[in-house]
């Protein structure tokens, strides 16, 4: 090696002759060429690139040159270095797109296999059927009213116009809560219907009043596949000035059509309830067969029995006794209300068959429901 | 309410050619549930023929029997052999066979066969095998002359006389009659009608003495009598058959006549055998104590409220309900006094409850009688009885009282159609009224408008709502349409208010002509916070993992000794029912864990074994002291804000209550590694994720809360007070209840939280934390949340989060007693960038807290 203030020839410094650098320049492609995994690649890079390469060693020799010969054995020396550390670029992208592809590979799963580790999500096809009641009415500016499920008989039936004696009275199979002294006479009862809470909005409120009331009701029936001692029901009351029952029609094909789709409407047949008059009975348009089964025998609807209809409850005028009794002048204010069981309308909505399945709590079928009935 | 239609046709000129199936569309359409049209021929096909017995030869059998070997001519050129058992007919009479290739109800097939020595080209039928009777001791004779041999017998007997099953709403009492039906189908098929028309003798109270003593509970008492009746006399067939297709069995011909003209006419009435009784005929209140045998043969201690019929022997029939034993028409009753009455339907309906006997009398007092009937009931029953019976009409007819004043109703004529949203005009209102029964007059109150024509102008409230606009203005003070007088009909009762004449109107002009408009409501306030938080609560549970339940809110008390409850634990004291639907379970719930640990057996029974399950519903509570209900309130307006108060008093307490249960693996085991099984610390999470809903942290601490296990017990604190329970349960109870083991559960009241008010965002420093662990030895029985809680403390500011990752214990190198909680802490500062010295000071800070607090030791 020359000291570094030798006034050497640049020819005579062997380390940078064209030969040399070409040479070193050929070793480092041979490397390079012959580096097939990315340390190889590291390695040969070290020797042909790296402190201690033959370019690296050449380079040193420049200083030792006179100042004349500097430029050109430079040029010549960058011109080698820059080639080698093309090359070495170039290997190095191809290897590590050689080494990305096959890693990328390795670690390839099966990405079928389950994570259900989690137990599954699952609400009550009755609390969201009633969530969606509440939905559908607070869309339309209602209110969603509640109410305490152990009732004062003068909310549950005196003040809806069912006297003690009332025939109606003993045909709704009321569980009476028993007095101190062992019979039944506490003035309770298991609320046999969602009614008392209008009575006590009606009570408390001044109209207008446009509330839907879900919950939870009781008769003394027992379990079997319709029937269920604690059922849920949905009623809906409206007290306004100018309400006539064309409203509770087009109330009712609202709601029908939000929970059972377009096109299904309702149809009012007389009926009586003491809390309302006129009375009626809502049916609902058969939504398997929209009325195509009646008269068809080719076609028989097994969801409505082939009638085109079927029954979804009571509704009427607010009795004006009602009104009356919850403070509110009917000369001023009328007023509709409708009401229908939560289950029965799920059982249509769900397509689910029997109320022992529903009332049970068998988790199987509540995780079918999963968040949204 | 079942009738035939042929009974019905007798009242009413229903349209030619008009099926029963289209008669039933017509009734539903007025207001009456037909659940069904049938006839007792849909249950028969084939030849069922009118035959003539021509002879016959009785042949005694082997067994003891004799058969009859009779000739019947059936219509056709030679007779026919047919073998009889029954022997209640001779030579030359009437009788129905059934031919080979038919078949009888019950799907019961004819054919030839050999039997008795004979073929049997046939069968000779009886009442019973026809299924329109009960009586199978005999064939069924025909009267002589009712027909020709070869008839069709389902003609000659009625059987394709299609039946109505009509469910009667209470306020219809007169449809529990064929001439209420009637009357119906007129309206609803716009027929005339045809009422009964007979002559009455004038009434000379000779008919049986009577008295009545309690004018308020019958207000009208009626009496014929007949006498030399044939107690032998059959009833017709034509009457059997449609008290059978009615649904009533045929008992005798008075009794039957009873029931006949019951139906035909809506007058309950009752036969006393005129021999049993005992002087005069009084009505009055039963006496404390008394007795009476019903039909029923029941001896029933009357109470001083019941109405009794009684003679000088004292009660003879519970009125309205039942008659008694004692005057019962029997197999030798010749003389017979008729009553037709009407009853207070309260009293009758009292009665009803009272003596649990409902019967067809008291099903239509209770809705309602037409007190001008009786006499048409009695006369129809007398000429029966004449006719079929061969009694004679015995002089006299006892009335007693006049029956109710009739009531009379203002009836605003444009009521219905502001009601209806509908145009009706007057014309049309009082058309509907006067089809119904009632009288209707205008009004001279309002002479200026009282006969002009309403239509215009009034109808229009309610049915311009273009869909943006309110719903119509009130309606108006004075009335355009003028003022109908209405006096509704003695058969309607239940027509007593505006409302009520109505619904008439509106049901007869039919409800299908109601529009269908949505009405505008005023901006509403949507789902209340406090139900949002329900809603977010239950799905945030659901979303954790926990299936949802809804179980019935019965309690058994003995799941209380189960808990091991003690004696004066407040869940013991529960609401009881007086009417439970099982013995065993005749409370109300105080708690949601029995039925959800149930629940969870039930689960388990059933194949399921990693179950997370909630429930979210009411307790019920009884008030600290016991509140008698108030005095009757009244309806007629509303009632003063203290007698609401003294209603609402005895109402108990309900909170609303959430709870978990859980059992098996709460993460399940998988291809991925072992499953973890559920228990404590899940059921404390569960309520944790509750109060995050409301945005709240609970406070945790120990407890000893039976049925929880006492070393895995957590009570659970809001604000200082304990507003639920979480852990495993005890070993004891898992055993009993049969439950999975480590059964683990959580209990909270719901009402404890509040709707959460706006969240505050935080102010975020972008600086660089510096996190530091720090494992502090504390004595074990050092609640960790004590520790994190001096450790919070003691950082001060500049800690940004804190979060235990490890607690460790190992008595050889910690010594025994004491545990090692390790903490992430992570520092931050708002203003710059933290130095480790700082953050190092605060750390240190934080162990000095603790040490203060617990004697808690850097682990080194």
């Amino acid at each position: 090696m020359s000291g570094a203030n030798d006034p050497y020839d640049p020819k005579q410094v062997a380390a940078l002759s064209p030969d040399a650098l070409a040479a070193g320049v050929a070793a480092a492609r041979r490397a390079f060429d012959q580096a097939s995994n990315l340390d190889d690649l590291h390695g040969a890079q070290s020797a042909h690139l790296g402190d201690r390469s033959p370019l690296a060693l050449a380079n040193r020799e420049i200083a030792a040159l006179p100042p004349a010969a500097k430029a050109d054995a430079g040029k010549r020396i960058n011109a080698a270095r820059s080639e080698v550390r093309q090359m070495y670029a170039e290997r190095l992208a191809l290897l590590q797109t050689e080494r990305d592809a096959r890693v990328l590979v390795e670690e390839s799963v099966d990405v079928t296999l389950p994570w259900d580790r989690r137990l599954e999500a699952a609400r009550h096809p009755l609390t969201t059927t009633q969530e969606l009641v509440g939905d559908v009415f607070t869309a339309m500016g209602w209110e969603v009213a509640e109410g305490p499920e152990i009732e004062a008989e003068w909310f549950n039936f005196d003040a809806l116009n069912i006297g003690v004696d009332h025939p109606a009275r003993s045909l709704m199979d009321t569980f009476f809560v028993q007095g101190p002294d062992g019979s039944a006479d506490s003035g309770l009862v298991l609320r046999t219907h969602t009614s008392p809470v209008q009575a006590r909005v009606m009570l408390a409120r001044t109209p207008p009043i446009y509330i839907v009331c879900p919950g939870k009701v009781f008769r003394t029936d027992e379990l079997d596949a319709t029937h269920s001692p604690v059922f849920h029901q949905l009623e809906g009351l409206v007290v306004d000035k100018g309400i006539t029952m064309a409203h509770l029609k087009g109330t009712l094909d609202h709601m029908a059509e939000a929970f059972f789709g377009p096109g299904i409407i309702t149809r009012l047949r007389p009926s009586y309830f003491p809390f309302t008059e006129p009375s009626a009975e809502p049916d609902l348009l058969c939504f398997v067969c929209r009325g195509e089964s009646v008269g068809n025998p080719d076609r028989p609807c097994r969801t409505c029995g082939s009638e085109g209809w079927i029954e979804w409850g009571g509704c009427g005028m607010v009795n004006p006794r009602v009104l009356r009794a919850c403070g509110i002048d009917p000369e001023v204010y009328s007023g509709f209300a409708f009401g229908m069981g939560i289950e029965r309308t799920m059982m249509f909505r769900n397509n689910a068959a029997d109320m022992r399945d529903i009332v049970e709590g068998d988790v199987r079928f509540t995780a079918a429901f999963g968040m949204e009935a | 309410m079942r009738a035939s239609v042929s009974w019905i046709a007798e009242h009413v000129d229903l349209p030619p050619g008009l099926t029963p199936r289209e008669l039933g569309e017509a009734l539903v359409r007025v207001g009456l549930e037909v659940e069904r049209v049938e006839s007792a021929a849909d249950g028969i096909s084939g030849p069922l023929v009118v035959g003539r017995v021509l002879s016959f030869v009785d042949e005694p059998q082997k067994n003891g029997k004799v058969i009859r070997w009779c000739s019947v001519d059936v219509g056709e050129d030679e007779p026919r052999g047919i073998v009889c058992g029954a022997h209640n007919f001779a030579a030359g009479e009437l009788i129905v066979a059934v031919l080979p290739g038919a078949t009888l109800p019950g799907g019961f097939a004819i054919s030839a066969r050999k039997t008795y020595g004979h073929v049997s080209d046939g069968m000779i039928c009886s009442a019973r095998e026809l299924g329109i009777g009960e009586d199978h001791a005999g064939i069924l004779v025909l009267e002589a002359d009712s027909a020709k041999p070869g008839d069709d017998a389902l003609d000659v007997l009625g059987l394709r006389d299609a039946v109505l099953d009509i469910a009667v709403t209470p306020d219809r009492g007169y449809c529990l009659s064929v001439r209420g039906l009637a009357r119906e189908a007129g309206a609803a098929l716009d027929v005339a009608f045809h009422d009964f028309t007979m002559a009455l003798p004038a009434a000379d109270q000779g008919a049986y003495p009577v008295t009545v003593a309690d004018p308020i509970g019958c207000d009208q008492f009626s009496a014929r009598a007949v006498t030399g009746l044939d107690p032998t006399a059959p009833t017709p067939p034509s009457i059997a058959a449609r008290l059978h297709a009615a649904g009533m069995r045929s008992i005798s011909l008075p009794v039957d006549v009873t029931n006949y003209v019951m139906l035909e006419t809506g007058q309950p009435l009752h036969a006393f055998d005129r021999a049993r009784l005992n002087g005069a005929i009084d009505v009055r209140r039963a006496s404390a104590g008394e007795k009476l045998t019903t039909l029923d043969g029941v001896i029933r201690v009357l109470d001083p409220d019941d109405l009794v019929v009684t003679d000088e022997s004292g009660p003879i029939a519970l009125a309205g309900v039942m008659g008694g034993a004692s005057t019962e028409i029997s197999g030798e009753t010749t003389d017979i006094v008729l009553e037709a009455a009407h009853w207070h339907p309260a009293a009758i309906s009292r009665a009803v409850r009272r003596h649990k006997l409902p019967s067809e009398a008291a099903k239509r007092f209770e809705r309602g009688v037409d007190p001008r009937i009786a006499g048409v009931a009695l006369q129809r029953c007398v000429d029966l009885l004449v006719e079929h019976g061969g009694a004679s009409a015995a002089p006299g007819y006892t009335v007693i009282g006049d029956g109710p004043a009739p009531v009379t109703i203002s009836l605003p004529a444009n009521r219905a159609a502001e009601l209806a949203g509908l145009p009706i005009d007057a014309t049309t209102v009082r058309a509907r009224l006067e089809q119904v029964g009632c009288v209707v007059t205008t009004s001279t109150a309002d002479e200026s408008t009282a006969d002009e024509s309403p239509a215009d102008g009034t109808t229009a409230d309610g049915l311009t709502v273009d869909g943006s606009t309110g719903n119509g203005a009130a309606p108006e003070t004075t009335e355009p349409g003028g003022l109908f007088t209405v006096t509704p009909p003695t058969w309607r009762p239940d027509l007593t208010d505006p409302a009520d004449l109505v619904e008439e109107v509106v049901r007869l002009v039919g409800y299908d002509q109601i529009p269908s408009i949505l009405p505008s409501a005023p901006a509403g306030n949507g789902w209340t916070p406090r139900q949002r938080l329900r809603r977010s609560a239950s799905r945030s549970l659901a979303e954790a993992g926990y299936a949802e339940v809804i179980n019935y809110p019965f309690l058994s008390p003995a799941v209380h000794d189960a808990f091991g409850l003690p004696a004066d634990d407040e869940r013991r004291r529960a609401i009881r029912l007086a009417n439970p639907i099982s013995e065993a379970e005749p409370e109300m719930r105080t708690s949601l864990l029995p039925g959800l640990l149930a629940n969870l057996v039930r689960n388990v029974g059933r194949g399921s074994r990693d179950l997370a399950i909630f429930e979210m519903g009411l307790v019920y509570l009884p008030a600290e002291t016991t509140t008698p209900p108030p005095p009757r309130i009244g309806v007629e307006h509303r009632p003063s804000d203290a007698e609401l108060a003294a209603i609402e008093r005895t109402v108990p307490r309900q909170p609303r209550h959430v709870a978990t249960a859980t059992a098996g693996e709460f993460e399940r085991a998988g291809w991925w590694g072992q499953g973890r099984l559920s228990g404590w610390a899940d059921a404390v999470e569960a309520a944790r994720t509750i109060a995050r809903a409301a945005r709240v942290e609970l406070d945790v601490r120990k407890g000893d809360i039976p049925p929880w296990h006492p070393g895995r017990c957590a009570e659970l604190l809001l604000d200082g007070a304990v507003v639920g329970v979480a852990g495993e349960l005890h070993p004891r109870v898992i055993a009993a209840l049969d439950l999975p083991p480590r059964t683990s559960a959580m209990e909270l009241n719901f009402d404890a939280f509040s709707p959460p008010p706006p969240a505050q965002a935080p102010t975020l420093s972008n600086f660089p934390p510096v996190l530091l662990d720090l494992a502090l030895v504390v004595p074990e029985e050092v609640p960790a949340a004590d520790v994190l809680a001096a450790v919070r403390t003691g950082a001060g500011q500049l800690l940004e989060s804190v979060r235990l990752f490890d607690v460790y214990s190992d008595p050889a190198r910690l010594g025994s007693g004491l545990r090692s909680l390790a903490f992430a802490l992570k520092f931050r500062a708002m203003d710059r960038t933290l130095t480790l010295d700082e953050a190092t000071a605060a750390r240190d800070a934080a162990v000095a807290e603790a040490a203060a607090r617990f004697g808690a030791t850097l682990r080194a």
